[in-house]
Parts: structure tokens; C-alpha cells; sequence
């Protein structure tokens, strides 16, 4: 085996060269998966501090502000995530038993979903932009003059944007999916991207379980 | 150690021509030359910045250079030093080269992965220093709040750059714990492993775990530069101290990315010169996870006077202090592999006496820090930049040039200049001590650091510290002609000049496209110097 291995091959029950066989390969990425989604962790734990350090210190302003949050959206965004868990998690049990066109058809069903929970996100984000509900230095609103409103919206786009940035990425890497799934590239000997793209899919849905009680429930 | 047939065969060198063969290798040991080029270059340019720096400190008043110039040279010098060079240095460059090869496996896990790294630290490494032809920056390396929002020059590129080459290093990071636990070689149990695997090991979970902080946190910067929410601006409400607990959350952690690879290439190179197994394996191990561990729990010593409270003051201060408890059982038993053996006094050895040197001035003066009464005396003086640079250049770099002696023959197959590199080594270590031993003295008599100006008593520190640091860039420019000259005309160095028992040695030099022959298995552990490994054998 060389440095490069082909789809047909990986197919055969191929791998890498530098690797004893495909199951040792596997279990590689699949170790290597999971660091990343530790790494993952880590990186919105700086935004889940940054939230815990703005209650602590300013715990009634939290309470009011979290009043311009729309819950009902909240919620439905929710339901549309764990509903796109469902079916990502489909698609790889689909690639797994060799099941092509379950696989595609679920991957779509998928991205469906992902594109559901940005067109909600867009009419949170753009009537809030309309009103002057802004970041910091930006705010403009004049319906509300609670001290420090400003820091609890900046905290919501932050947080609420790099969990989207997360979602497109995803997108991204489930079109690239359901093309190598419609070319044949999956089979029972090899699924690893699918189910690697799966732990990811399901990481970025856990983050908003927690980000949506935390931004739209707070009491 | 099979020799001379297989001398002039097939070699990761030679194995394709052509620029694009090395642009888009996946080999860990062609990843590894393109690192240390770039990490070269970049050291060179932090090196030039610093030697300016110590030009305009040479008296006092201003001579080269206006104020404003002079805090971007050491924010330059800094973020230099410290992003593209220290942390990439050893894991990345070192690293990459022989970690496979030690394991006895013929690449990384990712291959592919480690290409992508080397990039994505290219890209933002030039993003960075990009800024140099726009508006510089001037903010430190340690960007603070509240300055760093406001400051009219490009700081939000280099922000940029430093947030993407914290990619680098995690997936650096990933790749090598993957590896590590994957990729063994029959027989090679974890209480074989080579301690720079070790090293590397626990340097490599630091770089997973702590750069995504980083990461969120200069991202954070960036948009409170561009957008201003608000989160670290004391004006729009926000914590400009949330910051630095932030930043040396990562930042304290990344001091030990720096120096755990470097304990990791003193633990081969002692053992080897002293023809001694090592004394204290599984101490050492430990202890570099010890130091891993307690890494990430002693931040707060950054902020002992942003005005944290006195309760924080006092545990961060305990906690700081058993840092000195693994680092003191690694010293020891360095020093008991030592005791008793038949040691030669090759290059690579004598800058690991050069380290064992340095670094425990470096180390002890770390723990005065720690002390808050102390500290409180010293912060923001020469002293602290005497202090780390007893670490990061007497510990870091000097075990780096010991390391780039001892594998220089492994994979370029030629020997370096002994004399040359003898004389180079002797004036990297006077060179060093005087540029930064003064410091302490000056530092702890108040002068303070980042100013472009001092006091005129100050004067006899500060031009013996500037003469210094001629001798040490004239030590460090001699190595890298013998480096240069020694690729074109070195002697033939053999497979194994050391009759070292690590894996990489067991194979032909420069290795071949897929580091061994025969797929190697492992019977015994890496330092077993016994029987007829004790005498220097024929090659030596």
C-alpha cells in the first residue's frame, strides 16, 4: 500500500501504508476525531466562561436582557437540531450496512434541516440588527437602558455565531459527503468520513442544547 | 548497524527532485526540514529585532531609534520568538522528524494532517509578520487590554496570525497522540517509549487542550477591535483582567509546550554520552506529565498584581512552587545518568551540560517569582526577563542546538564541523550568560522592562548585556555555517556516530523513504546501555 490510497481501494479493504491494516486506520481517526472535538470543548469553554463571568458579576441585567431573546425561536431551532441528529445519525448506520441511497437520502435530509435552523437564525439575527439590538459599542436600542444590556447581546452573537459558523462548516463537509456518497466511495469497508462527520454533527447540535438554555432561559 | 551497502541507496532526500516533491510531501521528515527552515528564518528575523533592541539599550537617551519604534521591536521580538519560533521548534521541526522514526513506524497518522499544519502555520506566520510593511504593532506579545483595543496600528492581523497558527499546533498535537498510541512498533510497551516521545507525548496533550483557549480569546480581541462588544473593555463595561486570565490560561501552559520537548532531547542525548541507562525512567515519564498537569493550574502567578484577590494570590503561589518538584526529579536524575559514566564530550553533550547549567538558574528563579512579596518587588523588571529568557533561550534553544548536533548526522547523513561547533557552542553560552545575567542584577536594583529608556546608572548592566548578546549572535550565526557547510562538504557521518539505541539509529542515514528496511521489533528498552553498549563502539 502506498501514501495514497484510492476510493476502489479503500473499498477492497485498503489503507495506508504506514498503517497494519484498515481497521488499525480507523480506529486512528476515530481517536483522532475525538481529540479534535476535545479541542472543540475547550474552545467554546473560553465562551462558556466569558457567559458565567457576565452572570456572576451582573446577575439582574442578565435577567432582563435575555428578555429580547425570542424563546418560541429559540425552541423551534431546537427541535430542528435534534431532529438533524436523527437523521445524521441514519446516514451513517446507511454507509455502514452499504446502503447508498439511504445514506444520500438522509444526508440531504440533513442539510434540510441545517438550512432550516440558519433561515431562523437569519430572522432572529436581522430583526435584531432592524431594531439596534447590537454588540457593544453598536447597540442602538432605546427601549431598553439597563447598564451593561449591550455586554449580554454581545455574548448572544458571539456565542450564537460561531455555533452557526459550526453549522455551515458542517454543510460544507455533508455536501462533500453525499457527493462521494452518490459516486460510490462508501461501502461496509469504509464509512470513516461519514461517521467522523457524524460525531462532529452531533457535537455541534450538543453545544446549542446547552446554548439555548443558557441564552434564552435565563431566570 | 548494517553500513556502507546500503550508504549510497535511496533516501527521503533523494527519493524525488523537484520543488513540488517537497511542497507536497507527506513525509514526517520532509515536513520536518520545511519546519525548521521556516522556524529558521523566523528565529533569524526575532534574533535581528532583539540584537537592535539591545543596539539602542547599549546608553541611555535615545540613539537609533523614536520610542514608538522601539515598542514595536520588542512586540515584534516577542510574538517572533515566541509564536513562530519557540513553540513550533522542537515539536514541529525535531518532532516531526524523528517521532516516527523512534516509534519505529513509517509516518505520522495524518500525514496528510501534518502537510495542512505546516501551511496553516505559514499562512498565518506571513500574516503576521505581514504587518511589518503596514502599520506594525506595538501592543507586546501579550496583547493586554485595554491598550491592545485601542492601539491605531495592525494589531488585528497579527491577532489573526497567531489565532491560525494555533491550528498548527493542535492539529500538530493530535497527529502526535494519535500516532504515539497507534503507531508503535511490536514490542515498543510504553515503558520502552523513548523519553522524548514522552515529552512529546505530554507536550502534544498541552498544545490539544490549551490552544483552543487561545484561540477563543485572541478571536474575542479581534472583535472587540473591529465590532467592540465590549467583553475585556472596561469602558463598555467589560473585564479588561478576564483577559489575562484568558490569555495565560493558554499562555502559561504554552511556557511548558516550549520547554517539555527541549527536557525530552536532554533525556536521549545524557544517557547516550554516558553510555548509562538512564537513571530514574519512569521518574523522568511522570514527572514530565507532573509538570503537564500542574501547568494548567498556575496562571494566576501571571496576575499576582492586576489585583486579584489575596486568596488567589496565595494558592496560585503554592501551586507555582510544585512546578520546582517534578522539574527537580528530572534534574536529579539527569544528573545521577551522568554520575559514574564514561561520558565523551561531544557537541550535543556539551550543550546539555549548557542546559543543566542555565535552566536550573532559570528554574530556581522561577520559584522566587512565585513568591508574591517577591514578585511583587520584581514584576515588570529585567529580572522577569532574565528569568524567562534563562528558560526559553538557556533551556529551550540550547537544548534545541543540542538536539539539531546529535540528529544533525541522522538525517543529512554528514558530520558536522567538530571544532567549529565546539568554538560556536562555547560562545553561545558566554555570549548568553553575559547578555542575561546582568539583567537580573539591573532588574532587581528596578529597572524596568519594555522601556526604551533607563537610568544612568543603570549603564555598566545594560553594555555588558548588549555585548553579550554580540557573542551570542556570533556563536549562533557560527552554527549555522557549519550547518550550511557541513550539508555541502561534512564528512560521511555513518548510521549510528553515536551508538545510540533508539530506533531512529538502527537504520541508514539519511533514512530511507520509509525509515527502515525491515519493519523494526523492539526487545528491550531505549537506554540499556549494558554489556558491549557500554564501550564506545567502533563508530565512535
Amino acid at each position: 500500500m502506498s501514501e495514497h490510497v484510492t476510493a476502489a481501494e479503500r473499498l477492497a479493504g485498503g489503507h495506508a501504508h504506514h498503517f497494519k491494516d484498515g481497521d488499525a486506520e480507523f480506529q486512528a481517526c476515530k481517536s483522532g476525531m475525538w481529540i479534535f472535538l476535545v479541542t472543540e470543548v475547550l474552545f467554546f469553554s473560553g465562551l462558556f466562561v466569558m457567559y458565567a463571568v457576565l452572570r456572576v458579576f451582573n446577575h439582574d441585567m442578565m435577567h432582563e436582557a435575555h428578555q429580547l431573546l425570542n424563546w418560541k425561536l429559540g425552541a423551534t431551532n431546537t427541535v430542528i437540531l435534534i431532529c438533524s441528529s436523527l437523521s445524521m445519525a441514519m446516514a451513517v448506520t446507511a454507509a455502514q450496512t452499504g446502503r447508498t441511497k439511504d445514506c444520500v437520502r438522509n444526508l440531504w435530509i440533513t442539510e434540510l434541516f441545517a438550512v432550516g435552523f440558519l433561515c431562523v437564525k437569519y430572522v432572529e439575527y436581522s430583526h435584531k440588527i432592524h431594531e439596534g439590538i447590537l454588540p457593544g459599542a453598536l447597540w442602538h436600542y432605546a427601549e431598553m437602558s439597563v447598564a451593561k444590556a449591550p455586554l449580554f447581546i454581545s455574548v448572544y452573537f458571539v456565542m450564537t455565531g460561531i455555533h452557526a459558523l459550526h453549522v455551515i462548516v458542517g454543510m460544507g463537509v455533508i455536501y462533500s459527503l453525499i457527493r462521494r456518497a452518490g459516486r460510490g466511495d462508501f461501502g461496509p469497508n469504509y464509512f470513516t468520513p461519514v461517521e467522523m462527520t457524524g460525531l462532529y454533527w452531533h457535537f455541534v447540535d450538543l453545544v446549542w442544547i446547552y446554548l439555548f438554555p443558557l441564552l434564552y432561559l435565563v431566570s | 548497524m548494517g553500513q556502507t551497502a546500503e550508504k549510497h541507496g535511496d533516501n527521503y532526500i533523494n527519493h524525488s527532485a523537484g520543488i513540488k516533491s517537497w511542497l507536497l510531501t507527506l513525509d514526517h521528515k520532509r515536513i520536518g526540514l520545511m519546519y525548521f527552515c521556516t522556524t529558521m528564518v523566523f528565529f533569524l528575523v526575532g534574533g535581528i529585532f532583539a540584537l537592535m533592541m539591545r543596539m539602542e539599550l547599549f546608553s541611555p537617551g535615545m540613539q537609533y531609534m523614536t520610542q514608538d519604534t522601539f515598542n514595536k521591536f520588542f512586540t515584534y521580538h516577542g510574538a517572533i520568538m515566541v509564536f513562530m519560533v519557540i513553540i513550533p521548534l522542537i515539536p514541529a521541526a525535531l518532532g516531526n522528524l524523528v517521532l516516527p522514526m523512534q516509534l519505529g513506524a513509517k509516518d505520522v497518522a495524518f500525514p496528510r494532517w501534518n502537510l495542512v499544519s505546516y501551511y496553516i502555520y505559514l499562512g498565518g506566520a506571513l500574516l503576521a509578520a505581514s504587518t511589518l510593511f503596514i502599520k506594525q504593532v506595538d501592543t507586546g506579545w501579550t496583547f493586554y487590554t485595554p491598550y491592545s483595543i485601542r492601539s491605531s496600528t495592525s494589531a488585528t492581523y497579527v491577532l489573526l496570525g497567531a489565532f491560525t497558527m494555533g491550528f498548527s499546533s493542535i492539529l500538530t498535537g493530535l497527529n502526535f497522540i494519535v500516532t504515539i498510541h497507534k503507531l508503535r512498533a511490536p514490542g515498543l510497551t510504553w515503558d520502552r517509549l523513548p523519553l522524548f516521545l514522552w515529552a512529546l507525548y505530554a507536550t502534544s496533550v498541552i498544545q490539544v487542550l490549551a490552544t483552543p483557549v487561545l484561540a477563543i480569546t485572541l478571536l474575542l480581541l479581534t472583535l472587540e477591535r473591529t465590532l467592540g462588544i465590549g467583553i475585556f473593555d472596561p469602558k463598555l463595561g467589560g473585564d479588561p483582567v478576564l483577559f489575562q486570565h484568558f490569555f495565560w490560561f493558554y499562555s502559561h501552559p504554552a511556557v511548558y509546550i516550549m520547554i517539555l520537548p527541549a527536557m525530552g532531547v536532554i533525556s536521549e542525548i545524557i544517557p547516550a554520552f554516558s553510555r548509562k541507562p538512564i537513571f530514574g525512567y519512569k521518574a523522568i515519564a511522570a514527572a514530565t506529565f507532573g509538570i503537564a498537569l500542574v501547568s494548567f493550574v498556575v496562571w494566576g502567578h501571571h496576575l499576582f498584581v492586576s489585583g486579584q484577590s489575596e486568596l488567589a494570590n496565595f494558592v496560585f503561589s503554592l501551586l507555582t512552587m510544585f512546578v520546582a518538584i517534578p522539574t527537580g526529579v528530572k534534574v536529579f536524575s539527569w544528573l545521577g545518568t551522568l554520575y559514574k559514566g564514561s561520558l565523551r564530550f561531544d557537541v550535543p553533550l556539551l550543550y546539555a551540560f549548557g542546559f543543566l547549567f542555565v535552566f536550573t538558574i532559570g528554574g530556581l528563579t522561577g520559584v522566587f517569582l512565585a513568591v508574591v512579596s517577591v514578585d511583587v518587588h520584581l514584576t515588570d523588571t529585567y529580572f522577569v526577563i532574565a528569568h524567562f529568557h534563562y528558560v526559553m533561550v538557556g533551556g529551550t534553544i540550547l537544548a534545541f542546538l543540542a538536539g539539531l548536533h546529535y540528529w544533525f548526522p541522522k538525517f543529512t547523513g554528514k558530520m558536522y564541523h567538530d571544532g567549529l561547533a565546539k568554538v560556536a557552542c562555547w560562545f553561545v553560552m558566554i555570549g548568553f550568560n553575559v547578555t542575561f545575567f546582568p539583567q537580573f542584577i539591573v532588574g532587581a536594583l528596578g529597572m524596568p522592562r519594555r522601556y526604551a529608556d533607563y537610568l544612568p546608572q543603570f549603564t555598566e548592566y545594560n553594555r555588558l548585556s548588549t555585548i553579550g548578546s554580540w557573542i551570542l549572535g556570533a556563536g549562533l550565526f557560527m552554527v549555522f555555517i557549519n550547518i550550511a557547510r557541513s550539508l555541502k562538504s561534512g564528512k560521511p557521518a555513518g548510521d549510528n556516530p553515536w551508538g545510540a539505541l533508539t530506533l531512529e539509529w538502527q537504520t541508514p542515514s539519511p533514512p530511507p523513504m520509509e525509515n527502515f528496511k525491515h519493519d523494526p521489533v523492539v526487545t528491550d528498552g531505549p537506554y540499556e546501555y549494558r554489556g558491549e553498549n557500554v564501550h564506545w563502539g567502533m563508530n565512535a
